[in-house]
């Protein structure tokens, strides 16, 4: 049996009405992949934050290499060989990719900092890693996806022991996360220990050789991935079993009038020329591969975007929508990918974040009507199962899954016809995501219709009546539920690619 | 029209001065031969020495000031800090016999020691830079009339021993022309400073808290250390400005200097710094400076006075701003 690095022992940490983590036990042995599972808030990446010195622990021993330790800051750790990739993306996006990947211990010449010397050092690992990223690129002007690969890149680039996922797959596509679990192979094989923190079940059985569970800021216990099924984890984690099944039919009758009709939608290179229709109580699933232009698509149907050319009807009748207030106030809501840049204002608490969207409807007079965004509020945080001292609680400091949560109720609360949810559980846990499809369900039920961006395919197999696919700015195919597979949603997918390459 | 904006802004020496530093340099020339057309008297050399005389304390505070601004902070008390620190510089030399040399010294010293008390307490407590530094501004109002007692600032001029130090700025020649020399070190100056923003690991850090302070942090960091030195370049270079300030006027009224700041900060989001934070250029706050003060001097020569300066200035101003956020909407 492989040698244990790190070993840490009863670690103890509070928030002001929170006790995140209660006496938590975790090991990493060298050369294994160790999985951390828990639902949202369970404490995964606190217990994480605590290891590389970002919050101090109230109590507990965490013993490194043989030594026991406390790292005061994220450089210490870093020197001591624990990087971590956060779940959040931390990356200065002004600076360029190579300055990002190397802040904090550049090349220098004499006093001169080597740009130069960094762009090869970035060129070189990226080649190494077999990610195509111009190490020269504005930070920001890469997709989300890339400047996840960039965080990724700069953690392995540390000379690490051991190194920690927080959630990297959340903006990753299929290809991508094949080529994270190559990278992730390859240094369990080099010998390094690795924590691995996602939601997603198939990674899990995929990637890590154990599985630490974690509920309430409580360590229930470790199993070997191998010898476990995907039931017994999510057993441990919530303590009750789930089952995640794909529809075979579609669920919404074929005579269902059409709420949305949208023709020859154009908006720069991302959307070109997509028309599609929506009925009444449907779920209509948008695949592709991250970057295919689905949430420029929606942006631009929801008004928040400029659009060259197209129509919109809705029930039939011809709308022009310029802006997302135009949208709202014909009855669309959009579920931004992005909570932090256009879903959810850090800083307010969830009450007035839930609130945000439709706060007209809670003012009586000149003044905003607490009781009743109370009310609202508390329904949602209970709907949703959001984890919370209370509702008075800063968004800030929920854990990144609730926070999500948050930007759901704020869409629910604004009572739309039509919902365009974009990567809707991205983030989530199991449990909650169960709750999420069910409130899904129980939307289209009540006539309400659905358009759900997902990268994920099981999502997308799971959840809708009818499937859309784009590739590159173009929408490749539709197809019903009933014929739908993996195989011919990543065929269309990856259509326009394929051509494209051939042109070369 | 989309696809030209493009090309231009891909060009390779447009995109080495940055298309809101050449837009600056096209409309200084323009205004530049405007007066030059509509002013006789504007043609002369003196012209040229007037517009470098007023620019020094300027341009030195808003180099400064680049820096705090980099970091999605600012200064506020460099204008009465400057009054400040020369009224009490002259004050040393006056009734202490202080050397000139020493008393130079001790003015950027107060500079630097000033930026340090804004840095550590905005960087450490975390108290909003704009009320940090709007309470210091007015600190430095009172203090330098109350340590020199209501002293009426001279620094040595003429025949005066220590008047030496006015030729840092402009040599006379014996036939009486004036030469800005000045100028020669405030180009040396944004040269080096330029070479500190984006080449050195202080630059980088600068630029790195106004982007994402906490990513910078994470990274490992010492945030507090680099945050404190942006205040600290900023109340050094007030210091020097404080020095051109005494080299330029001859009288100095402690409680004054409020508003000054406001120009130096003018020139450098004129020169595309953002107030946001993460990026910003000392050429571009060079060429800001150079246009509030063409502005300044250029206009009183076609007939309008300052409350005309004004207006125009603040227009100009806007316009820069407008230009800017415009430009990076565009981005995705
Ligand atoms: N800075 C903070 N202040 C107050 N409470 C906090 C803070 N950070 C985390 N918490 C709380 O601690 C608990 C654990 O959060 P943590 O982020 O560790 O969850 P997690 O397991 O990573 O969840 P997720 O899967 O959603 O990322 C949550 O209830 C969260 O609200
Ligand atoms: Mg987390």
């Amino acid at each position: 049996m492989p040698e244990v690095i790190l070993t840490m022992k009863g670690i103890d940490k509070s928030f002001p009405g929170v006790h995140a983590l209660d006496h938590v036990d975790f090991e990493v042995r060298k050369g294994e992949v160790h999985a951390l599972m828990g639902e949202n808030g369970a404490g995964k990446s606190t217990l994480m934050k605590v290891l590389t010195g970002i919050y101090t622990k109230d109590s507990g021993t965490i013993t490194y290499e043989g030594r026991e330790v406390t790292f005061a800051n994220p450089r210490e750790a870093q020197q001591a060989g624990i990087v971590i990739v956060h779940q959040e993306l931390n990356m200065m996006g002004h600076l360029t990719v190579a300055q990002n990947i190397f802040i904090g211990r550049e090349p220098k010449k004499g006093i001169r900092i080597d740009d130069n010397a960094m762009n090869v050092e970035a060129t070189k690992l990226f080649k190494q890693l077999g990610i195509e990223i111009d190490p020269k690129t504005t930070m920001s002007e890469l997709t989300v996806a890339k400047q996840q690969m960039c965080e990724i890149a700069k953690a392995i680039s540390h000379d690490a022991k051991v190194i920690i996922f927080d959630e990297p797959t959340a903006a990753l596509t299929d290809t991508e996360i094949e080529q994270l679990f190559v990278i992730i192979r390859d240094l369990r094989a080099k010998g390094y220990g690795i924590v691995y923190i996602s939601h997603r079940m198939d990674e899990i059985k995929k990637i890590t050789d154990r599985v630490s569970v974690m509920r309430d800021g409580q360590y229930i216990g470790t199993l070997i991935t191998e010898d476990c099924t995907k039931e017994d984890i999510i057993n441990m984690m919530v303590g009750r079993v789930i089952y995640e099944d794909p529809k075979t039919q579609s669920q919404c009758p074929p005579d269902a009038p059409v709420v949305l009709k949208v023709e020859h939608l154009n908006a720069g290179k991302m959307v070109q020329d997509v028309s599609f229709e929506l009925k009444k109580g449907e779920i209509l699933g948008f695949a592709g591969l991250v970057g295919a232009g689905r949430t420029e698509t929606c942006r631009a149907l929801f008004g928040a975007d400029p659009k060259q050319g197209g129509d919109i009807y809705i029930e039939g009748k011809k709308v022009e929508i310029h802006s997302p207030k135009d949208a709202v106030e014909h009855g669309l809501s959009y579920l931004s990918e992005d909570r932090k840049r256009y879903g959810i204002v850090l800083k307010k608490s969830i009450t007035e974040n839930s609130t945000l969207a439709t706060l007209k409807e809670y003012t009586k007079g000149l003044f905003i009507d607490r009781p009743k965004e109370e009310k609202v509020t508390q329904r949602y945080v209970d709907e949703l199962r959001t984890k919370t001292p209370g509702i008075d609680q800063l968004v800030m400091n929920l854990s990144g899954g609730n926070q999500q949560k948050v930007v759901i109720a704020k869409w629910l609360v604004n009572d739309a016809k039509i919902m365009i949810f974009d990567e809707p559980t991205r983030g989530i846990d199991v449990g909650a995501k169960q709750e999420i499809y069910e409130l899904m369900g129980r939307l289209v039920k009540e006539g309400k219709s659905i358009i759900m961006i997902s990268s994920e395919m099981t999502e997308i197999l799971r959840m809708s009546d009818r499937i859309l696919v784009m590739c590159e700015g173009k929408k490749t195919g539709e197809l019903d539920i009933a014929e739908a597979t993996q195989e011919n949603i990543m065929n269309l997918a990856t259509r326009d690619i394929d051509m494209r390459e051939g042109d070369k | 029209m989309e696809k030209q904006k493009k090309s231009l802004a891909s060009n390779p020496i447009v995109r080495a001065i940055g298309v809101q530093r050449l837009v600056i340099l096209i409309v200084l020339v323009v205004l530049y031969l405007f007066f030059y057309w509509r002013s006789v008297p504007f043609r002369r050399y003196t012209t040229l020495v007037q517009i470098c005389n007023f620019m020094y304390y300027i341009l030195l505070m808003a180099i400064g000031v680049t820096f705090p601004l980099i970091t999605g902070g600012n200064d506020l008390s460099m204008g009465t800090g400057l009054i400040c620190y020369s009224v009490i510089g002259s004050y040393l030399i006056r009734m202490y016999n202080m050397p000139v040399w020493a008393a130079l010294i001790c003015t950027i010293a107060m500079g630097v020691l000033m930026g340090t008390i804004n840095g550590v307490i905005i960087a450490k407590i975390e108290i909003p830079p704009f009320i940090m530094t709007l309470s210091t501004m007015m600190f430095c109002r009172g203090m330098g009339a109350v340590l020199t007692n209501n002293f009426s600032g001279t620094w040595p001029d003429g025949s005066q021993a220590g008047a030496w130090f006015r030729s840092i700025f402009r040599i006379v020649t014996p036939n009486k022309t004036i030469i800005p020399l000045g100028m020669l070190w405030m180009i040396l100056l944004v040269i080096i400073m330029t070479f500190i923003l984006n080449h050195t690991r202080v630059g980088r850090y600068i630029i790195a808290i106004g982007s994402n302070k906490e990513a910078l942090k994470l990274s490992g960091v010492n945030v507090f250390k680099w945050h404190v030195f942006a205040y600290m370049i900023c109340g050094f270079f007030t210091g020097l400005a404080a020095i051109a300030y005494a080299g330029t006027f001859s009288n100095i009224t402690p409680g004054t200097g409020a508003g000054f700041e406001l120009d130096a900060i003018g020139s450098a989001i004129i020169g595309g710094t953002a107030m946001t934070g993460g990026s910003g250029s000392v050429v571009g706050t060079f060429l800001g400076c150079l246009l509030i003060s063409l502005l300044k001097t250029g206009l009183p020569f076609i007939g309008l006075q300052a409350n005309w300066q004004q207006i125009i200035t603040g227009g100009i101003l806007l316009a820069a701003v407008t230009i800017d956020m415009m430009r990076n909407r565009k981005r995705p």
